[in-house]
């Protein structure tokens, strides 16, 4: 860790406070001035995108706006933090959008949500509260923030406008022809190919972090449930496991067990599920079917061992409520055994159709500079050659599992296939394990009611991480709790967040009729991205 | 050619796979709800019930479960309930979520492009008074602040068997 503070230095940052506050966590505190120079030196030296970007209004305590860049350190396993304090009468900071492009749409948010202004940052339209409802000058995340009384059409957004003979524009949603998230898609086109893609979202933006604030640390676990349905027990886990690390409390080695045979169900059901979209969306509907069927005996399963199909309500903070007893894993095992076969098959279905690789093949490619400038996360990029699975980087129970991890090279569809159908197999290795472990480790799984530490664990105040590799990608979590167990503060970052812009550049050079593809084997959330 | 074709089929053999029965709650239910549903639905609507879905900022949990009720295990559509592409052939709209501010003018206009008789079904907890996004800045606080809802599916989310049902119980009624 030295390592880093001496590259500072030699960098004249001066810094000011450096604190180690979990064993993974690493906060530096810098001056306002050399706040973008010691980011741009971390963003070289851990050759990490930018994982979080965002500030907090602490006007109460220190009557100042705290801004925090967070990036990855992965040869020591640890989060690196930046921070610095903005006062009140000055709130801004130099942009480094230009520099690194990953925090771009991080400053676009920080402006939006607190009227901080990111000097230099050549793109401040508004993300999540869109123009036509929301006026400017009023931001939801400020402690002493107001409602605008009027809410009618105000004003409208900006797209990029790509101009010359025969470009034309075809814009899409936000209300979708199929049974999907609100978004709006506006292609600019010469000819068939897209030659721009512009998305915009945010439809679906709930005020999620607004609602967490003042909430009780139990109580925040359902509404993580419900912020991306398809990821509800990834979202419990990593806000479980912020908490957790805040609180200092270990959970009982059998919960932990149990968090990762459930993760990896989550991640089985949604792999099949966008295997069968793609499928679909190039009209093949016998496999889509049949994909179907193996996604729905999956919920089943779920149901019949948490008693919830989407497995919500399996975490709390210190541990899960949900236990597989010995012979709910007797009923897995045997499933298990039955949806492997099926996987093989579906596999054997999609990669036998010479017209379906024909069409998956080099289509909507995601080259490997892009992504890693991008920061796309996850399938994503384990699809375009980068090999990073938070699994492998901070280990902790997975240490204990033996799995490997895939990095494609193309990064085109077929490859994000390929990935997927890997990621299953490996997916349903780690369930046999977790199992078999669970055998050896007797006694409670989890807490009714309490927490292990007892009372005393309870007065702890602080911030922690927690992070999850969801079955999109890295889930990110941030949270600062106070000494009476409420959400002072949560950032949330859906792996979609990055990837979203990802898909907008993989779909460049095709043509419209393959967008859906491309789309699906992303397989991007709508409600996770807009919070 | 065809002849091709036909050596390759012959070579190839049986590509349908069975289904392992065993594998699945199978609720005796849905197949007696279901016929129910269609003797309604026949009377009703003269053989098809369409439905538009709008995604007004929910989880996406109950797009997916909607998605499920066409899989070939619940196949709603044996029953002449589709889901439709555009809110111009639809008899009922069914939306989800608290509805956010950003949707408001969308789920308007869709609902405005529905051709009478309509009806509005909202799907989900949060659908109905915001549930825990209630106290949001962004949301509506439920689907009936903005039009009028004649059904409403309780759940978080409802399943598949209970959205059949609740279907069938407003059939009943209208």
């Amino acid at each position: 860790m030295l390592r880093i503070e001496e590259e500072l230095k030699s960098q004249k940052i001066e810094i000011i406070e450096s604190e180690r506050i979990h064993s993974d966590e690493l906060y530096l505190t810098v001056n306002k001035e050399d706040f973008k120079t010691a980011c741009l030196s971390l963003h070289k030296l851990l050759k990490s995108a930018v994982i979080m970007f965002f500030a907090e209004d602490m006007r109460a305590q220190s009557k100042v706006f705290r801004i925090y860049c967070v990036f990855l350190d992965t040869q020591n396993h640890s989060w690196v933090v930046v921070r610095t304090d903005l006062s009140e009468d000055a709130l801004l900071f130099s942009s480094l959008a230009k520099d690194i492009y990953s925090a771009s749409i991080f400053e676009r948010e920080i402006k939006e949500m607190f009227g901080i202004m990111p000097q230099g940052c050549p793109d401040l339209r508004r993300l999540r509260l869109h123009d036509e409802v929301w006026p400017e000058g009023f931001y939801p995340l400020r402690k002493d923030s107001v409602l605008p009384k009027i809410c009618a059409f105000l004003g409208s957004y900006q797209f990029r406008r790509v101009e010359g003979n025969g470009v034309f524009e075809v814009g899409v949603g936000p209300v979708h022809a199929g049974i999907i998230g609100p978004g709006h898609f506006r292609f600019s086109v010469v000819g068939e190919p897209i030659i721009n893609l512009e998305l915009r979202l945010g439809w679906t933006h709930r005020g999620i972090e607004k609602l967490l604030e003042g909430k009780d640390i139990f109580a925040g676990v359902k509404i993580f449930e419900c912020i991306s349905g398809d990821t509800a027990f990834g979202y419990s886990s990593a806000y479980c496991q912020a908490i957790e690390k805040i609180l200092k409390v270990n959970i009982p080695l059998r919960a932990q067990y149990l968090r990762v045979i459930f993760l990896e169900f989550e991640r089985i059901y949604n792999h099949i599920n966008s295997l069968g979209g793609i499928a679909l969306d190039v009209g093949f509907s016998f496999p889509a079917q049949f994909a179907s069927l193996i996604k729905e005996r999956l919920l089943q399963l779920h149901e019949r061992i948490s008693g919830s199909r989407y497995l919500k309500g399996i975490n709390t903070v210190g541990g899960v409520q949900v236990d597989i007893e010995d012979n709910k894993a007797e009923i897995i095992r045997k499933s298990i055994f039955g949806i492997q076969k099926d996987i093989l098959e579906l596999e054997k279905m999609l990669y036998s159709s010479t017209s379906f690789m024909d069409r998956v093949d080099s289509t909507g490619i995601l080259r490997k500079k892009t992504a890693q400038d991008l920061g796309v996360t996850g399938l994503a990029a384990r699809s375009s050659g980068i090999a990073l699975d938070m699994r492998k980087v901070f280990g902790g129970i997975y240490e204990k599992f033996t799995f490997n991890i895939i990095a494609e090279q193309a990064g085109d569809v077929c490859s994000r296939m390929k990935v997927r159908f890997w990621e299953i197999k490996e997916s349903l290795g780690l369930i046999n394990q977790g199992l078999e472990k669970l055998k050896s480790v007797v006694g409670t799984s989890g807490v009714a009611g309490g927490l292990p530490g007892g009372g005393e664990a309870r007065s702890l105040d602080g911030v922690g991480i927690g992070c999850v590799e969801a079955w999109r990608g890295m889930l990110r979590v941030w949270c600062r709790i106070d000494k009476e167990g409420r959400i002072i503060r949560c950032k949330i970052v859906d792996p979609s967040f990055h990837n979203w812009e990802g898909l907008s550049f993989a779909a460049l050079g095709n043509i419209i009729p393959d967008f859906p593809l491309c789309n699906k084997s992303f397989d991007l959330s709508y409600a996770g991205n807009d919070l | 050619m065809s002849l091709n074709i036909f050596k390759n089929s012959l070579r190839k053999g049986r590509v349908t796979v069975s289904l392992d029965k065993a594998a699945f709650i199978r609720p005796a239910e849905i197949n007696e709800i279901g016929e129910e549903l269609k003797r309604l639905i026949h009377k009703k609507f003269a053989r098809s019930f369409h439905i538009r879905e709008v995604d007004t900022a929910s989880c996406g949990a109950c797009e997916s479960e909607i998605i499920a009720c066409s899989n070939p295990f619940y196949d709603i559509q044996r029953f002449g309930i589709d889901f439709v592409a555009s809110p111009r052939h639809a008899d009922a709209l069914l939306v989800t979520g608290p509805v956010s501010k950003n949707m408001e003018l969308a789920l308007k206009k869709t609902y405005e492009a529905v051709p009478e008789p309509k009806f509005v079904i909202a799907m989900g907890d949060c659908a109905k008074g915001g549930a825990q996004f209630s106290d949001s800045y962004y949301t509506c606080g439920g689907v009936e602040n903005i039009l009028p809802v004649s059904l409403h599916i309780p759940g978080c989310p409802p399943n598949p068997t209970q959205i059949i049902f609740c279907l069938l119980d407003f059939l009943d009624k209208i």
